[in-house]
């Protein structure tokens, strides 16, 4: 039982970051443009929340506030995270550039900068922000007793505050994306923008809010994957920021199947770290290193995937296309 | 004056021109960056960036050592560009070619040249992926290789992991974690040196720059004077006008993908076969094919230029290793960062210096014929 609790709230905790930034990436590529920064932003989103809780860990305000502190901290990726993409809305919307190009500024651009800050502030050398233990919500926090069965030992196994927020989200996108007039102009402008424009849209802005949204996104996720690692901030967020554009794509830019290529991309490497205690697994047994396999698998799956699914692909058609008014 | 403009509207030139300033602008982005970090040592730190690489023999040769890998993945992704793919994928394909290269070398016990000709199959194959699915089922070519890169960092650990005797320990040293040096496994793997390593007293010195500059030399020729390398580009520019010309389209993506991944399993091969280096099994991507992308973008993807931006990007970098501890090495890649992104836009700087001249010229062209060409298309086509 101890063992499935542990898989299950695992699976659930590395989703999060996976779902909040494959969510983000759908909004931005729905409204056009590619967001090969991802990676980038969620590294800025978990510097800034992470150095702000050690910040408040210090004063000793978070130890007093675990729950108001958490919600900070996380606006606080939000913002940070939104506001870093703006350099990428502005090269790819404003100035016409490629966004793969600018992306790949960006993350060049973001784990340098995130040692360099951590470095100044923590000292040399020094580049790991460690996460306080206030962070993860108990049974303590909220004030409740002990005990109390399977369900509620599975929630509050890994708990965040960010977990809650990232199904909150999915519901919000799932309403803004489908039954918003806001959804259907940014759809509109990833699929036609030229159409769009004609009617009044203003395309510019809708790529902005696109382009914005996912940096929010990407920035609670870079927060969200930070404490799924468990072991600090070290300005890398392990290629989970392309991972979820994998996630993306599985799931076919549509939320709910976000949802469930997220779940199953964290189940997989959870699988991997578990391989050798579960016995209805392969184990591999004559492989060395075997966790290589499950580490590999999500990536190939998805692979397959996008060959076998590519003539009913949902790939918004305008995607990684510069929207130039005067052009025909 | 008149001369100056002629050379300026010149389109190598303005790229020449729009590189050199997004180099001056990020460098001067570090400056800034040294000055808030650590003030008094800024000037000094600046200084070290720029003079390091020059600083003795054994710096230049390190310089030299580091350049040729990122001459050869930025001709990978150069390479691609002109095709009109982005490959990002050089990371994966030259993480294939220094195992295939590593493979040869040390479990085969073959000589250099086999093992460059391997890692040029191995990075062949991984670029032939990308390159099929794009031509094949019309799967964005970026996001396939981004999954290739992770597929090569796994399956690579995985094989490494399986074979003992490419590990170190089973050649006496202690560290299972990393492929064995093949100065001990098989010497003659090694990229031959003809005497450089004397010459600059660094272990690290070998003719791989040569191979570089000769295998772009080569890359400019197939690009520039040869009909595939026009049909390539002719695809790169417009697809469906390539098509309409009777170009092979598909056959040009899947052949430049196959190309680009080979340039960048040459990097993966001489990056490794080289006396103190050793692969290290790690879970991170090799940063050495990302960096590609700088090199080539710098560069306007021309091999010729990839060449000395290849050059500058090591010689920033080497710079960079001197700044500690005074400051953190990756300042670099923050300038770095900060020219790509520049030159991500640089289209808009080369774009409005081609007006400038053009509005200049037309003015004077209507001022010295009395007005009888006002600003008509003839002038603008004349350049």
């Amino acid at each position: 039982m101890n063992i499935l609790i542990d898989i299950i709230s695992s699976t659930v905790l590395f989703a999060v970051p996976l779902m909040l930034v494959a969510l983000g990436g759908m909004f931005t590529e729905r409204s056009g443009v590619i967001n090969i920064a991802l990676e980038g932003i969620m590294i800025i989103g978990a510097l800034t929340s992470c150095l702000f809780m050690s910040y408040l860990d210090g004063i000793g305000y978070g130890p007093e506030h675990p729950l108001f502190s958490m919600l900070l901290a996380i606006l606080l990726a939000a913002l940070a995270g939104g506001i870093f993409s703006l350099l990428l809305a502005f090269a790819a919307v404003n100035l016409k550039a490629d966004q793969v190009i600018g992306g790949t500024a960006l993350n060049i651009l973001a784990p340098s900068l995130a040692i360099v800050i951590t470095w100044a502030i923590q000292g040399q050398g020094e580049t790991t922000v460690l996460i306080p233990t206030w962070a993860r919500i108990t049974r303590e926090t909220l004030g409740l007793s002990e005990g109390g069965g399977f369900l509620s030992d599975l929630i509050y196994k890994n708990l965040y505050l960010t977990t809650p927020i990232a199904f909150l989200v999915l519901i919000i996108s799932i309403i803004l994306l489908y039954k918003t007039r806001f959804g259907l102009r940014l759809r509109s402008c990833g699929e036609h923008p030229q159409a769009a424009d004609s009617v009044g849209i203003n395309v510019y802005k809708m790529r902005y809010a696109g382009v914005t949204i996912s940096g929010v996104l990407a920035g609670v996720g870079g927060l969200a994957f930070t404490m799924a690692a468990g072991s600090g901030f070290q300005a890398t967020v392990a290629g989970y920021g392309f991972l979820a554009l994998a996630v993306m794509i599985f799931g076919n830019w549509k939320p709910v199947n976000i949802l469930g290529a997220s779940l199953f991309f964290a189940l997989f490497k959870i699988i991997g770290s578990y391989s050798s205690t579960l016995p209805f697994l392969p184990d591999f047994s004559n492989v060395n290193s075997s966790e290589y396999i499950y580490l590999m698998l999500p990536y190939v799956v998805t692979m397959i995937v996008l060959v076998l699914t590519s003539k009913r692909s949902a790939a918004p058609k305008a995607e990684g296309i510069p929207y130039d008014k005067g052009k025909r | 004056m008149n001369r100056l403009q002629n050379l300026f509207a010149k389109r190598g030139v303005t790229s020449i021109f729009s590189s050199l300033s997004s180099i001056v602008i990020g460098l001067f982005i570090g400056l800034l960056l040294l000055f808030g970090f650590n003030a008094p040592y800024a000037i000094g730190g600046f200084f070290k960036i720029l003079n390091t690489g020059l600083s003795g023999a054994y710096n230049f040769s390190k310089v030299l050592y580091q350049a040729a890998p990122l001459i050869f993945t930025g001709l990978s992704v150069g390479f691609a560009f002109k095709t009109g793919l982005f490959n990002i994928g050089a990371s994966g394909q030259y993480t294939m070619g220094a195992f295939f290269a590593l493979a040869a070398a040390i479990q085969f016990q073959m000589p250099w040249y086999v093992a460059v000709l391997a890692a040029m199959v191995g990075g062949g194959i991984w670029g032939l992926f990308p390159g099929l699915f794009k031509a094949l089922f019309n799967v964005n070519e970026v996001i396939t290789s981004i999954m290739f890169n992770w597929i090569a960092l796994f399956l690579v650990n995985l094989l490494l992991a399986n074979m003992p005797m490419m590990l170190a320990n089973y050649w006496g040293a202690a560290n299972p974690d990393r492929t064995a040096s093949v100065a001990t496994a098989n010497s003659n793997a090694l990229i031959p040196t003809l005497g450089l390593d004397k010459l600059l007293h660094s272990d690290y010195m070998n003719i791989s720059i040569f191979l570089a500059i000769g295998v772009a030399v080569i890359c400019y020729i197939i690009l520039n004077r040869t009909t595939f390398g026009y049909e390539l580009k002719a695809c790169g520019y417009n697809r469906n006008a390539s098509v309409y010309a009777g170009i092979n389209a598909k056959r040009n993506i899947v052949l430049s993908m196959v190309i680009a991944g080979a340039l960048a399993g040459i990097g993966g091969a001489i990056s490794y076969l080289n006396g103190p280096v050793q692969y290290v099994i790690k879970k991170e991507i090799l940063a050495m094919g990302f960096n590609g992308i700088p090199v080539a973008l710098l560069a306007a993807a021309n091999p010729i230029g990839i060449i000395f931006s290849g050059l500058f990007i090591s010689y920033i970098q080497i710079g960079g290793n001197a700044l500690q501890p005074e400051f953190s090495s990756e300042i670099i890649n923050i300038i770095i960062a900060a020219i790509i992104y520049l030159s991500a836009v640089s289209l808009l700087i080369k774009e409005l210096i081609t007006r400038i001249i053009r509005k200049k010229k037309n003015e004077e062209l209507a001022e010295s014929e009395n007005g009888d060409l006002p600003n008509n298309s003839e002038g603008v086509a004349k350049q």
